[in-house]
């Protein structure tokens, strides 16, 4: 492997922004790390000290294979362990539409992390409201391609629906983009009504100041 | 642990290798031990491959489990029918590499494959220890391993390595010599022995004690209590396998007959299995060895030793970063027990990555090939070796 390896090949559109949210050297904890494609470029491109938490084995040991910290288990069972403010920043990309109990995850993510970044697939797309007007059926799409009834995503969240929760949990949203990708990974941002024409909503956000 | 897989020697070695001894502890200066005892002089056979780069920084030490040895890899002879025990993972290009790696791995105090245990020669006596030799722990063991390391001018190794009882030994690195390594890779091990694994080595203990031959440990000049240590080695062989790996390897199937014997002889493939084992084992071990190593390892406890009783507080006192790893079927040592290890090494503050990884072998998964475990081990060494070598 070269050093030279230009690192922003290798990842999302949606990974790009949320690396261009971290600050270089910082603390991060990726919740439902994959493959470890985030990581392994904010360690290498940000020099960040990082952890992942994965609930797969073959995908931690292709993290562990990269050189990254990750440890194989259950997001719920594993933020527990770590003191307060432990981390500058936990991701959880992309999955907190498949989470139990998405208030206490949140509450639990920025007590271990000053800053959270939460990402996930907007359900008022127009494609999906499209869909369901016209076909009656549960909408399929390329960002949530399951049938109702072998999904892991048991939530609909949408963009609206998060700032809503925000307010109600009780929590600060810091910024946030909206953005819909291409197959190929590269993606644009949203900036027209992005409740209607967003594919993912990214929020950075904080405790409340109370 | 059990016998390993059979290779050839065309395959990719670390080829030939010696095995080498470094004797230490020489009276009045004797080693003190956990137990208040003092043993000496202590001599550990050793074995190294790959090159120690010039700032010494390259090393990497392995340890190995209750029946293993200091020989690792490679061959001490053209003729030999096997290499070193793990074979499979040390080598050139391998999991560990030794083309960039300086591989060391010794015998452990009390063992009878070389170092100083109590088939050894009582200086006091001139006639072998037996059961004066005193009761070494864990503990012990790596502090004459730290003899060896430091013998080799070695002042901070890259990252100590080993699997079961080679993996408390990992532990114990990283709690006693903590400024010592930079990393440590624990594998299918625990940082307490379990009722259940004392249990276990208890009635492997009390064959080899019910065994007339044994004679209070005083057998070397006469026959030896070959029938209690093969139904040792039976017993602990039952605990390094696994429900399914029986069931698929020898399942109900009968051992060279078509119906049933009607008398005790080995009627079933798994009996046949175990005794050709136990009788294997008794070639090439001492019992009374196996009564220390396995009295050693139910002494083990670090929450007990480093933590009064805390496992995260044991782990405050380490430095190094871990890499933890745990095997589906391993009833010995379940990965409940690598996962209290990862639980106290995160409260602590440390960095660590775990993987339990899918096999049916159980506790030997370790031992068996694993591409999975040869890329861990691979990707974990080169992200410490990044660090260190920049």
């Amino acid at each position: 492997m070269s050093p030279q390896k230009p690192f922003t090949k290798n990842i999302r559109f949606d990974q790009e922004l949320i690396a261009s949210w971290i600050e270089p050297g910082s603390k991060v904890l990726d919740l439902g790390c994959g493959e470890g494609d985030l990581l392994h470029f904010l360690k290498n491109g940000k020099g960040v000290e990082e952890t992942g938490i994965e609930l797969s084995p073959e995908k931690t040991v292709a993290c562990i294979a990269k050189g990254l910290s990750v440890i194989h288990g259950d997001i719920n069972d594993e933020i527990p362990d770590y003191p307060d403010d432990k981390f500058d920043y936990v991701i959880l990309s992309q999955t907190l539409q498949q989470v139990y109990e998405p208030a206490d995850l949140i509450h639990s993510l920025l007590r271990i992390g000053r800053k959270g970044i939460v990402s996930f697939p907007n359900f008022s797309n127009w494609r999906i409201r499209l869909q369901l007007l016209t076909t009656g059926y549960a909408p399929i799409t390329r960002q949530l391609p399951y049938e109702w009834y072998d999904t892991p995503n048991i939530r609909v969240i949408t963009i609206k629906d998060f700032r809503k929760f925000s307010r109600t949990v009780g929590f600060t949203i810091l910024k946030e983009i909206a953005i819909t990708t291409r197959r190929d990974g590269a993606g644009t941002i949203v900036k027209l009504m992005p409740s209607f024409f967003a594919e993912f909503g990214i929020f950075l956000i904080e405790r409340n100041h109370s | 642990m059990s016998e390993y897989t059979e290779h050839h020697m065309n395959e990719i070695s670390v080829g030939m290798v010696e095995k080498k001894f470094y004797t230490f502890a020489e009276p009045p200066c004797e080693m003190n031990l956990e137990s208040g005892h003092k043993l000496g002089p202590v001599t550990l056979a050793y074995e190294t491959s790959g090159t120690l780069n010039p700032d010494k920084s390259n090393a990497i030490l392995i340890l190995h489990a209750l029946s293993g040895d200091s020989h690792v890899a490679g061959y001490y002879q053209k003729e030999d029918p096997k290499p070193g025990w793990w074979d499979i993972v040390v080598g050139p290009g391998k999991g560990i590499d030794t083309d960039r790696y300086y591989v060391i791995c010794s015998n452990v105090i009390g063992s009878c494959m070389g170092s100083t245990g109590p088939g050894s020669i009582n200086p006091k006596t001139n006639i072998p220890y037996g059961l004066d030799f005193p009761v070494v722990t864990i503990g012990d063991m790596v502090k004459a391993q730290n003899e060896l390391i430091e013998h080799l001018g070695i002042n901070k190794i890259l990252c100590v390595i080993g699997g079961s009882i080679g993996g408390m030994q990992v532990l114990e690195w990283s709690l006693r010599y903590p400024e010592k390594i930079l990393s440590a890779i624990a594998l299918a091990t625990t940082p307490r022995h379990s009722a259940l694994s004392i249990a276990f080595h208890e009635v492997a203990r009390q064959a080899i004690i019910a065994d007339p031959n044994w004679k209070n440990g005083k057998y070397y000049t006469g026959p030896k209590p070959d029938l209690g240590l093969s139904v040792a080695r039976m017993i602990g062989h039952i605990t390094y396998l696994s429900d399914e790996s029986m069931r698929n390897k020898f399942g109900r199937r009968l051992q060279d007959k078509k119906d049933f014997s009607f008398n005790f002889d080995a009627d079933f493939q798994v009996e046949n299995y175990l005794r050709y084992q136990g009788k294997k084992f008794v070639e090439r071990f001492d019992a009374n060895s196996f009564l220390y190593i396995t009295k050693a390892s139910d002494y083990f406890d670090i929450a007990a030793q480093y933590g009064s009783g805390s496992l995260a507080e044991a782990f405050s006192r380490a430095k190094a970063k871990f890499l933890v790893v745990s095997f589906t079927s391993d009833w010995l040592y379940p990965t409940y027990q690598s996962r209290d290890m990862v639980k106290a090494m995160k409260k602590s503050g440390l960095d660590v990555s775990f993987c339990e990884l899918a096999s049916e072998w159980g506790h030997d998964s370790f031992l068996l090939p694993s591409e999975n475990l040869s890329t861990l081990l691979k990707g974990f060494l080169g992200c410490v070796t990044s660090k260190t070598l920049h």
